[in-house]
């Protein structure tokens, strides 16, 4: 019996209509590749080139080499932008990603009012980080927030005046952070949850597997995407944290809660010197770059790897 | 019928005449109740000499000078904008994007009647680019009568000792010695007040006007430095973040004893219906001949070759700076008019204070926004704000001082 093939386009014939296909595609990307071709690449190459002339208020086309990049690393101020930046980052990722999963497991066990709950959870990530960072700020203030309640609660020695202690401040912008996006985290992960095959817990039910133990070493390793999915989120947030620093704190005591996106803002805009604010912008491209670089070849490596198998 | 149609042409004709009559969009950040009142009076001056008046109010003066720097940049420049008496405009004109105003400072004598700090901000390579509408003094010290008399205070402290002596006894009897704003531009302030009045002018300009990092080692510099720690103590804990309105209003309800804050805090006091001399007083410094610091407000002029608008540049320069003008305009500042000629009598006696020492040219002195570029105000703010806020000893904030000073 002679093999049966389903009527179709001839080769030649399909490969006449693949390049028609893929103009129309093609002609429906051109907006975004010519937006970011020119606006972000093209952006991105002239802030480099601003970063070695001498400009102040307005672009000067002449080239100074590093100088500008050597006043950087001069100025205390940034150096202490960068330093606040990874303490941030590092307990702002850990404690998301924590609580997320926390919140994410609780409302898995399939509780009442479940769709309630989320809503609750993931209600902070819809307000501004402003607003988020003023309202908290006005809870942190020794004199008008939780110390004052506590103390007319009728505890007269409660301290929590964080907010103004130089060495503390930056971990309340840490807890407004949290706050707002470990909802985020959940929704994720909630997701990644409900994708997990509910068999499994009945076999490790049989099995006599206890709860944590259940969660701990069969649902995380399946929740690896999700877990990527919001690492990328919150690193995210994380480069460019600025307006909840600004609406708390407004750099701090002093610079004690200082970033390196408002070091950028201020020079930019307030100070005049755009020179000094891209040799900034630069050197923060240049580490993310760096940090997601070796990660990405990692990724390409284990791919290839798998593709082999 | 016909009547109507050539009344209804005559109305078309003047309303499309009075449309074109000098049009001027001015971009200003004299938001606050008592700035917009004054800046009121500018646009009426202006609307009587038949101009038109686009008020364009930015709220904050660091978004305000962003989007006249975006404007005059993008090609879409207003009229008119507000900078301080300072080097804030001074790219703006080596790009060659400001009108000059030389015919208007030429016909109104402006070489004769302008203090010196003053004509040294707004003359740039001999041509005028900016007109002055005010002088502020940002280093004035105010307190609260009822508060010093609470503590046992009498009279005004005359030299910084007896200052130390008066928040010594407010500190005593429970008030707060010194209200201050914990926010950098406040803490800025402190500083050059102190170092102005502790430190003396000579060390202040060669910190200022001549960026010379060796200053920072001169015995008189270390005194103005241990002296601004030494306040510090005189500060509540609640300090940091609050608004100078906040502070003021700590000296007006008595909770506090003094604010060295500029003179537009006036506007607080007068808001609260209270009368200079009777519940608060002012001081601009300690001793007869305490030096008086000179700060302000300008307009710049966009460069424009259209006409109409032109004019409409020359006509303002004009309106600002009538004695009619200065007089109601400053009266609602709470700051000084800029000209001498003028009918001081019925101001309040903190102005009447201002304007007799500016009287002597030898206690004028510029102010560091006018001495020191934009960038370099900033740095030193930071380090400045960091010294007072953190337990950094004086000689590593000198050092930190003696490197700001130095980049270009």
């Amino acid at each position: 019996m002679a093999s049966t093939t389903l009527p179709g386009p001839s080769p030649r014939a399909a490969s006449a209509r693949r390049p028609w296909r893929s103009l129309g595609a093609q002609i429906a990307l051109l907006p975004m590749a010519i937006t970011v071709l020119f606006v972000y690449v093209g952006t991105l190459l002239w802030s480099m080139r601003i970063s070695v002339s001498s400009s102040k208020v307005f672009p000067r086309d002449d080239f100074i080499g590093l100088t500008q990049y050597q006043r950087l690393f001069e100025t205390e101020r940034w150096n202490i932008s960068l330093n606040h930046l990874v303490i941030f980052g590092v307990l702002f990722i850990g404690a998301c990603l924590i609580l997320g999963f926390l919140l994410a497991v609780f409302l898995d066990q399939r509780v009442r009012g479940e769709d309630v709950l989320r809503t609750i959870f993931l209600y902070p990530y819809a307000m501004s980080f402003v607003a988020t960072g003023l309202v908290w700020q006005w809870m942190l203030n020794p004199q008008l927030g939780i110390q004052a309640t506590v103390r007319a609660m009728g505890f007269p020695d409660f301290k929590f005046d964080w907010i103004v202690d130089q060495n503390m401040v930056l971990y309340t912008i840490v807890i407004a952070a949290v706050w707002q996006a470990s909802g985020l985290v959940m929704a994720v992960l909630l997701a990644g949850l409900r994708g997990v095959d509910e068999s499994l817990w009945h076999a490790a039910r049989i099995d006599g597997v206890p709860r944590w133990r259940y969660y701990a070493s069969i649902v995380m390793p399946q929740l690896a995407p999700a877990f990527g999915t919001s690492f990328v989120l919150l690193s995210v947030g994380v480069v460019k944290v600025f307006d909840v620093v600004v609406a708390m704190t407004q750099g701090g005591p002093g610079d004690a809660s200082e970033v390196p996106a408002k070091f950028i803002y201020d020079y930019l805009f307030n100070r005049a010197n755009i020179g000094l604010a891209s040799a900034a912008s630069t050197v923060m491209l240049l580490t993310v770059l760096a940090l997601l670089l070796p990660w990405w070849y990692a990724r390409a490596l284990q791919a290839k790897k798998e593709a082999k198998r | 019928m016909n009547q109507f149609k050539v009344i209804a042409a005559a109305a078309a004709l003047a309303l499309s005449a009075g449309a074109h009559a000098q049009k001027a969009e001015v971009i200003h950040w004299w938001t606050s109740g008592g700035e917009s009142a004054a800046v009121k009076e500018l646009a009426a001056a202006y609307t009587k000499a038949g101009g038109t008046w686009v008020d364009n109010a930015v709220a904050g003066a660091d978004n305000a000078r962003a989007a006249i720097n975006s404007r005059v940049a993008g090609g879409n420049p207003p009229t008119a904008a507000q900078f301080n008496t300072s080097q804030q405009y001074h790219d703006l004109i080596s790009e060659g994007l400001l009108n000059d105003v030389d015919a208007v400072a030429a016909k109104e004598g402006w070489d004769k009647i302008l203090p010196k700090p003053v004509i040294d901000a707004i003359k740039i390579k001999g041509h005028y680019y900016a007109v002055p509408v005010n002088i502020h003094n940002p280093t004035w010290f105010w307190y609260s009568k009822a508060a010093l008399e609470k503590a046992g205070v009498k009279g005004e402290p005359k030299t910084i000792d007896e200052f130390f002596a008066a928040l010594d006894k407010l500190k005593a009897a429970g008030l707060v010695p010194l209200a201050l704003g914990g926010q950098a531009w406040q803490e800025w302030i402190t500083f050059y007040a102190v170092l102005l009045h502790v430190g003396g002018t000579d060390t202040y300009m060669k910190f200022f006007k001549d960026h010379d990092p060796a200053v920072v080692n001169t015995p008189n510099f270390k005194k103005a430095m241990t002296t601004l720690k030494r306040l510090h103590d005189y500060v509540d804990a609640g300090s940091p973040g609050r608004n100078w309105n906040d502070a003021t209003a700590m000296v007006i309800t008595g909770k506090a004893g003094f604010q060295i804050m500029g003179d537009w805090a006036k506007g607080e006091f007068n808001n609260a219906k209270q009368t200079a001399g009777k519940e608060y007083g002012c001081f601009a410094g300690f001793g007869a001949n305490a030096p008086y610091m000179v700060a302000g407000d300008v307009f710049v002029f966009p460069k424009t070759s259209d006409k109409t608008a032109v004019g409409a540049q020359q006509k303002l320069a004009a309106v600002f700076t009538a004695p009619d003008t200065q007089v109601a305009f400053n009266a609602k500042k709470g700051s000084i008019p800029i000209r001498t000629d003028v009918d001081t009598s019925k101001m309040d006696i903190c102005s009447q204070a201002g304007v007799a020492a500016m009287k002597t040219a030898s206690r004028q002195v510029a102010n560091p926004d006018a001495l020191m570029p934009p960038d370099m105000v900033g740095a030193v703010t930071d380090i400045v704000s960091k010294f007072w806020n953190s337990n950094q000893s004086v000689d590593d904030a000198s050092k930190a001082l003696a490197g700001a000073l130095k980049q270009k």
